[in-house]
């Protein structure tokens, strides 16, 4: 199983570090050791955190980060000592227990990574990173589950974890959700209930505008047409239209849990397929606009069939190629 | 309600309905055994009740209101106490794998061996199923007729439930004293041939008890051989050998219903349970696919019957009319190699020669044999004496009924 755990993302837990810590560390400090962590240059990273760390020893922002470079440098103990510290005299933070909980699973301790995860959760419960990382170990604690029921010997792939790890907490770092919500307010909120259910899943996204949306400053009429074509995937969903719903995800959709394509394909399939009728509907959703072919919708997501009903909250993130706008990502939770 | 919150619960629906739906899809009159909710009654047995099955019984009525916390717990303290417990793994895994994403069966684990899931997933259901549907008090199994005295228990086995029902004998009248999940032959039941992998169908008894130290771990605490083949299935031309009650290796806890070369196999702290009760030699052992139920009723008046048939051939042998006591031998009978033509002429011989003949019979035991035809196994102590003969031993008969008359079909030394 590849387990793959987010980091806690450093911009947001800057923006709460910052509004916590008593004496702010300047800007400038914190920007630049992670330019050099992002840079991947931990040596400088690490003496100018200790820089900072001289002056104000207990601030909050700089030993989080003294925690990522410790992370990064494959110094895990050390590193699980400095989140620990930092939990402990700032319990209502979740990003540190977020990444001593990334640091647990690399090392095998799902159980330990579960715990904290959800202290993490109960300090901030939106904190979407957190979720997603409490679903892969709650995963992997399942697989262990699985394995002692089947008697089967899963090779020990923590080793391997551990590495994917350290790299995800470099390049997700700056660019993980929260980027969403911090992007300029071009973005727009569409009307919650205005898209009518009953858009047509053939027609509103197989009649594009084919020149293509050269009026960039059409922020709305891209919003409009982002929804449109999130009402006509649910519509083709509901239809049980199994080539339509497919017909909606982009041809470098990343399946969730680094699933092939085609498996994916075919589960969905199965999954579409097998109740007698689906209804999924739409409610309030919000489009964020990012440049002119790439979109984040989340709204919430109400999925009813002759056997299950869920009221989910989602994320799609679509992107925009010849006139068209598809499913890049999609994602439970916010 | 957050977003752990809502995810749990969407995904709750699904593992509720896959279990529902397992277990329509194995026997139809259990889905709705465990949809509706569950009585008050069956609430209270089920909450002072600490057996494994009960333990299942709680977590997937849980899951099935959504309480996925609650039936964790409850997988949790099985765990504690029945650690090789394999089943609860797998219900464990799903109750965690259900926190990340749905799942739609149970034993959602991808690219698993699919035989060792569907044993798992049959145990399930057979624990399940032999929970919600208890044995009921006013009934008792068909096949034990009578017990004789000293006779303290006897064991029914259901293959098609994977149950073992044990029970005592009090003043003649069988007491149901408890019940256990068993695992019985790769192939089912109605063994008829050396490794046909199959459990045996019949009347039996223990005849060796077989202690742990000589055994191979993969037998468990004990092992406890039955007799077969016995007459019958001689008579039926049946072979094979080497059928016994056993327990399991000490990694594990229980095997799925459907996992022995035909022996009957019990986790090991019910193996230990019942060892107590086992008597070598005595201890009857009736295998059925099916057990049939009757109610104490019928079953007074099917033994009083049958008493009083057994008593008109005492009777008719001590008259020294062959006839009449020829009369109680079928066509189709078989003595050894003498068949019904060569008993007579023996017989008549042997009759001419007396003056009287007194025939005490003790200690009788009558087995209803499980399966479609009326066929009784009958054994006990006799007691022979005549003006120039007399002798004690055990009989064994097996009557069968023909045409509306019960007529012995085998007979012979036990």
């Amino acid at each position: 199983m590849n387990l793959v755990l987010r980091p806690a993302a450093l911009c947001a837990m800057l923006a709460l570090a910052a509004a916590f810590a008593a004496l702010p560390t300047r800007a400038d400090d914190i920007q630049d050791i992670n330019k050099l962590i992002r840079a991947g240059q931990h040596a400088q990273a690490m003496d100018r955190v200790n820089q900072v760390l001289a002056k104000k020893p207990r601030d909050a922002q700089a030993r989080f980060l003294k925690g990522v470079i410790l992370a990064e440098q494959n110094r895990p103990q050390e590193a699980i000592e400095v989140f620990t510290k930092l939990s402990q005299d700032y319990p209502e933070l979740p990003e540190p227990y977020n990444n001593l909980a990334v640091l647990y699973a690399a090392q095998g301790q799902y159980e330990k990574a579960r715990q904290q995860l959800e202290m993490s959760i109960r300090t901030h419960p939106s904190y979407a990173t957190a979720y997603e990382n409490l679903g892969d170990v709650y995963a992997k604690l399942a697989s262990q589950a699985y394995d002692k029921a089947l008697q089967l010997d899963s090779a020990n792939s923590t080793a391997k974890n551990k590495l994917s790890l350290i790299k995800e907490l470099i390049s997700r770092a700056p660019s993980a959700t929260p980027a969403v919500a911090a992007q300029p307010p071009s973005a727009v909120a569409a009307a919650p209930k205005a898209a009518p259910r009953a858009a047509e899943p053939k027609s509103e996204p197989a009649a594009p505008r084919t020149g293509p949306a050269t009026a960039q400053a059409s922020a709305p009429g891209a919003g409009d047409e982002v929804l449109k074509t999130v009402q006509a995937w649910a519509s083709a969903w509901s239809k049980k239209d199994v080539d339509g719903y497919l017909a909606f995800y982009a041809s470098d959709f990343k399946p969730p849990k680094g699933e092939a394509r085609a498996q994916w394909e075919k589960s969905r399939k199965e999954r579409i397929s097998a109740p007698k009728r689906i209804q999924v509907t739409i409610e309030a959703p919000r489009v964020t606009l990012k440049g002119d072919d790439n979109a984040v919708v989340s709204f919430r997501q109400k999925y009813r069939s002759d056997n299950l009903q869920s009221n989910n909250s989602k994320t799609l993130v679509l992107v925009r190629a010849e006139g068209k706008w598809k499913i890049q990502q999609e994602r439970v939770g916010g | 309600m957050n977003a752990k919150g809502r995810i749990a619960v969407a995904a709750a629906a699904i593992v509720a309905l896959a279990v529902m739906g397992a277990l329509a899809t194995f026997g139809k009159s259990v889905a709705p055994a465990v949809a509706q909710a569950i009585d008050p009654d069956t609430a209270k047995m089920m909450a002072g009740d600490r057996t494994a099955d009960a333990y299942l019984a709680r977590a997937f009525d849980d899951i099935s209101r959504e309480r996925f916390d609650l039936a964790q717990g409850e997988i949790d303290a099985l765990l504690k106490v029945k650690p090789n417990f394999r089943l609860a793994h797998l219900i464990k895994g799903d109750l965690l794998l259900v926190r990340a994403r749905p799942v739609n069966a149970i034993g959602a684990v991808k690219n698993a061996p699919s035989d060792r899931l569907e044993g798992l997933r049959a145990e399930a259901i057979a624990r399940l199923r032999a929970y919600r549907e208890r044995p009921r008090a006013d009934l008792v199994p068909r096949y034990l007729m009578q017990m004789r005295d000293d006779q303290k228990y006897a064991i029914v086995v259901d293959t098609h439930r994977s149950r073992l029902y044990l029970y005592q004998n009090v003043d003649g009248r069988p007491r149901f004293v408890a019940d256990y999940y068993v695992s019985s032959g790769k192939n089912g039941a109605a063994k008829r041939r050396e490794g046909d992998e199959k459990t045996p169908v019949g009347v039996y008894h223990v005849v060796a008890s077989l202690p742990r130290q000589k055994l191979s771990d993969f037998y468990g605490t004990g092992a406890f051989p039955i007799d077969y083949p016995n007459e019958w299935d001689r008579l039926q031309g049946r072979n094979g050998h080497g059928i016994w009650l056993h327990g399991v290796p000490s990694d594990t806890y229980s095997r799925p219903p459907r996992a022995s070369n035909g022996c009957v196999v019990l986790a090991n702290a019910d193996l230990d349970a019942i060892a107590r009760d086992l008597q070598v030699g005595l201890t009857p052992v009736i295998i059925s696919e099916d057990v049939e139920w009757t109610s104490v009723d019928d079953w007074a008046h099917e033994r009083k019957a049958f008493q009083a048939q057994l008593e008109q051939w005492r009777a008719d042998w001590e008259s020294r009319d062959a006839d009449r006591y020829l009369g109680h031998y079928s066509p189709h009978f078989r003595a050894g190699s003498e068949d019904l033509a060569a008993w007579s002429r023996h017989k008549r011989l042997v009759n001419t020669g007396k003056t009287w003949i007194k025939v005490g019979v003790r200690n009788v035991s009558m087995f209803r044999n499980p399966g479609k035809e009326d066929l009784v196994v009958v054994t006990f102590d006799q007691d022979y004496r005549s003006n120039n003969l007399s002798n004690t031993m055990r009989k064994r008969q097996y009557w069968a009924r023909e045409g509306g008359t019960w007529r012995i079909v085998y007979e012979g030394s036990a």
